[in-house]
């Protein structure tokens, strides 16, 4: 055998639904732990930080707004990885990754979206403009309401992993040229006046606190997800015992 | 009270489906209706039903307490193929929805939901969606439909057309149950419902054309 | 009655149900819009209400053909016509529920897709209590158009091509009094009340009808 086979055998044995279970009930009190750690250590750092001497203290909302719009990028990108494993290996386990994904994902482009637009009030003096970085977080947001909408549009599970596995992988190739076409879009109209964040380079007395945000939403979004999942897991058993439970009513009733 | 239809006659576009049916039933009566495909049973429960119009002819309730109804079909039940259960709600809220909408009507009352789901030989499952049942199970709980809202006519479509022979039998309990409180039942079915002393009303098929419409 | 409603809105809200499709689809709608008339905010905030106002109407059609398909494609609606309770109040019942579950949402949303608009306060409070006011109207219309095209195949398309151009006097009195509210001149109560007159109107002639269409529809 090979090791890559075996490897790959390694790891459906640890993609299985009951594996996954009892592996991750020891491992997601530790992940909130360290989770609740950083964002301690996130907090105290964004509040001990300086404000900025322009922005004053609306900068702080930086420290939400930016790990938010990173776990919205990378919560759909995880999504993507799961649809790939819906759809090439068929497993159960990544078809409930993708489901769960998406409601954690829309959360964090929706935290994303009104952070920004309170950071965007007192800067440019309007809750929302039409620019190219906002519209194509906006337009993440929607495709997540979708997939989520589909998901719950369909009866049979499997069945409503596959089509949002093909819609998740047709959304992430479509995300960078809708990306694109927005930015070529917005610049037709509107010179690239707004502020950018990324226009200079960050002082260090930002970069910290940053940094270590990012690290404590990313360690969120794992808890949440690895529980999302957990709780989809029971929620199908459940779904399960219940079709079973209605097969013997009815079978118990004929044979007696 | 009586449910008297006399000479009936209806149409479906421009095919005379029967004519000339009357019947009368009477307290713990029932009226089997029997006859080929296409001779008309459905159609003619869906007029005494008031689902369809009727082309001539006319059905009324008559005797004591049939005061008590504005229309004939206000004191029915209807059995159809389809069983008029919402796929996404518990057993438990459909019954519960057509206990309430329903309501009994005059001259009787409708048992509780869980005794419901008993009679029909499915108690203990009424927490379930309605979707997760098997077709003849959830046939069977349409059936319980017809005890938890009190109605003194049964109009019954090929009730027991998806069933196993068990299910046959309690239903035909069920009727009986229903006639022996005075209760009427009107059924269309090719197979023998066991119910004791019925009344048959064999239906001949196809009256023809009604050519005079364009002559 | 209640047992109606009650049932209509759990279906609405369980698996399948339709009630966040609409609020999604008023939202895309109401986002597309500036990518084919451009960024410039002091016309979106020009052009926001009308914009809102037709993404409402759209997204209130969306679930109508359902409203009494799903009822016959399963029988209830043969049981539901048998029942000694007046349909026309049933079909009134049947339209609360329906309003509540996907007409309400859209009010809601409404003032989150005002910001999108750089809509300012004023107009965003008009179109909120216009949307609320005028949003039945649509449901209450569209209730006699989905009852007509209730036994029809593709009834969907149908509905929305009968019940949009009887919605246009809706459409031109509620958009008519948000521009009220905000441009100073024309007073704001007369579309009001034209609005609120239309909805109580369409409350009785659209059972009505609905009820007659139904009956007539059963085969």
């Amino acid at each position: 055998m090979s090791e890559q086979s075996l490897a790959i055998r390694k790891f459906s044995d640890l993609a299985n639904p009951t594996r996954f279970l009892a592996l991750s009930a020891i491992v997601w009190p530790w992940m909130a732990a360290i989770t609740a750690l950083f964002f301690a250590v996130g907090l105290y750092l964004c509040f001990m930080s300086v404000g900025d001497y322009q922005q004053g203290e609306t900068v702080r909302i930086m420290y939400v707004h930016v790990p938010a719009a990173w776990l919205s990028m990378m919560c759909y990108s995880v999504m993507a990885a799961s649809a790939l494993g819906t759809l090439v290996w068929r497993h159960p386990l990544a078809d409930v990754s993708a489901k769960t994904a998406a409601p954690i994902g829309a959360c964090f482009t929706f935290i994303a979206l009104i952070t920004g637009s309170l950071w965007g009030k007192p800067m440019w003096g309007t809750w929302w403009v039409w620019d190219a970085r906002l519209t194509s977080v906006f337009v993440l947001f929607l495709m997540y309401l979708g997939l989520i909408a589909l998901n719950r549009a369909v009866d049979d599970p499997a069945r409503a992993a596959k089509v949002s596995a093909i819609l998740i992988l047709v959304g992430f190739v479509n995300i960078p040229i809708i990306k694109f076409s927005v930015e070529w879009w917005n610049t037709l109209h509107q010179p690239a006046s707004v502020i950018r964040l990324d226009g200079p380079t960050i002082d260090p007395e930002f970069l910290w606190p940053l940094l270590v945000m990012a690290i404590a939403f990313t360690l969120l979004f794992f808890t949440l997800h690895i529980l999302a999942m957990r709780n989809e897991i029971l929620r199908r058993r459940v779904a399960t015992l219940r079709r079973l439970a209605a097969r013997s009513a009815g079978y118990g009733e004929a044979s007696r | 009270m009586r449910l008297v239809a006399e000479r009936l006659s209806a149409r479906r576009g421009e095919d005379l489906i029967f004519r000339d049916i009357s019947f009368e039933i009477g307290p713990g009566e029932a009226l089997v209706v029997k006859g080929p495909n296409g001779s008309g049973k459905s159609t003619l429960l869906r007029v005494v039903a008031g689902l369809l119009p009727r082309e001539a002819g006319k059905v009324a309730l008559a005797g004591e307490g049939a005061q008590a109804f504005e229309t004939v079909a206000s004191a029915c039940h209807y059995l159809g193929h389809r069983n008029a259960m919402k796929r996404e709600l518990t057993v438990e809220e459909n019954l519960h929805f057509w206990k309430a909408f329903a309501g009994d009507s005059h001259g009787g009352a409708g048992v509780a939901i869980d005794a419901a789901a008993e009679a029909v030989g499915l108690g203990g499952i009424v927490h379930l969606p309605f979707g997760y049942l098997s077709a003849g199970q959830q046939r069977r709980m349409a059936m319980a439909k017809l005890l938890v809202a009190w109605r003194p006519i049964w109009i019954l479509d090929e009730p027991t057309a998806a069933l196993d022979a068990a299910a046959e039998t309690m239903f035909a309990g069920l009727v009986n149950a229903h006639l022996s409180q005075g209760g009427l039942a009107l059924a269309a079915t090719h197979q023998p419902l066991g119910l004791g002393a019925a009344q048959e009303l064999h239906m001949a098929g196809f009256a023809g054309v009604s050519v005079e419409a364009w002559a | 009655m209640t047992a109606l409603l009650f049932r209509d809105l759990k279906l609405a809200v369980r698996a399948g149900g339709g009630a966040m499709i609409g609020v999604l689809f008023f939202m895309t709608v109401v986002a597309v819009i500036p990518f084919g008339v451009g960024p410039d905010l002091n016309l979106l905030a020009r052009i926001g209400p009308a914009i809102l106002w037709i993404g409402a109407l759209l997204a209130a059609l969306l679930g109508l053909d359902r409203l009494f398909q799903a009822e016959r494609e399963d029988g209830s609606l043969d049981l539901i016509l048998m029942q000694e309770t007046p349909l026309v109040l049933t079909v009134l019942v049947k339209c609360l529920a329906h309003w509540l579950a996907t007409g309400l949402p859209l009010v809601v949303a409404s003032p989150l897709l005002a910001l999108f608009m750089n809509m300012d306060a004023a107009a965003m409070a008009a179109t909120m209590l216009t949307l609320l006011v005028g949003t039945p109207a649509i449901t209450f219309i569209g209730a006699a158009g989905a009852a007509v095209a209730v036994a029809l195949p593709r009834g969907g398309l149908l509905v929305s091509i009968l019940v949009l151009p009887l919605a246009i006097p809706v459409l031109i009195f509620g958009v008519s009094a948000v521009y009220a509210a905000v441009q100073e001149p024309a007073p704001f109560l007369p579309p009001f009340l034209f609005l609120t007159a239309l909805t109580l109107v369409f409350a009785v002639i659209g059972p009505v009808a609905a009820a007659a269409a139904l009956r007539a529809s059963t085969d």
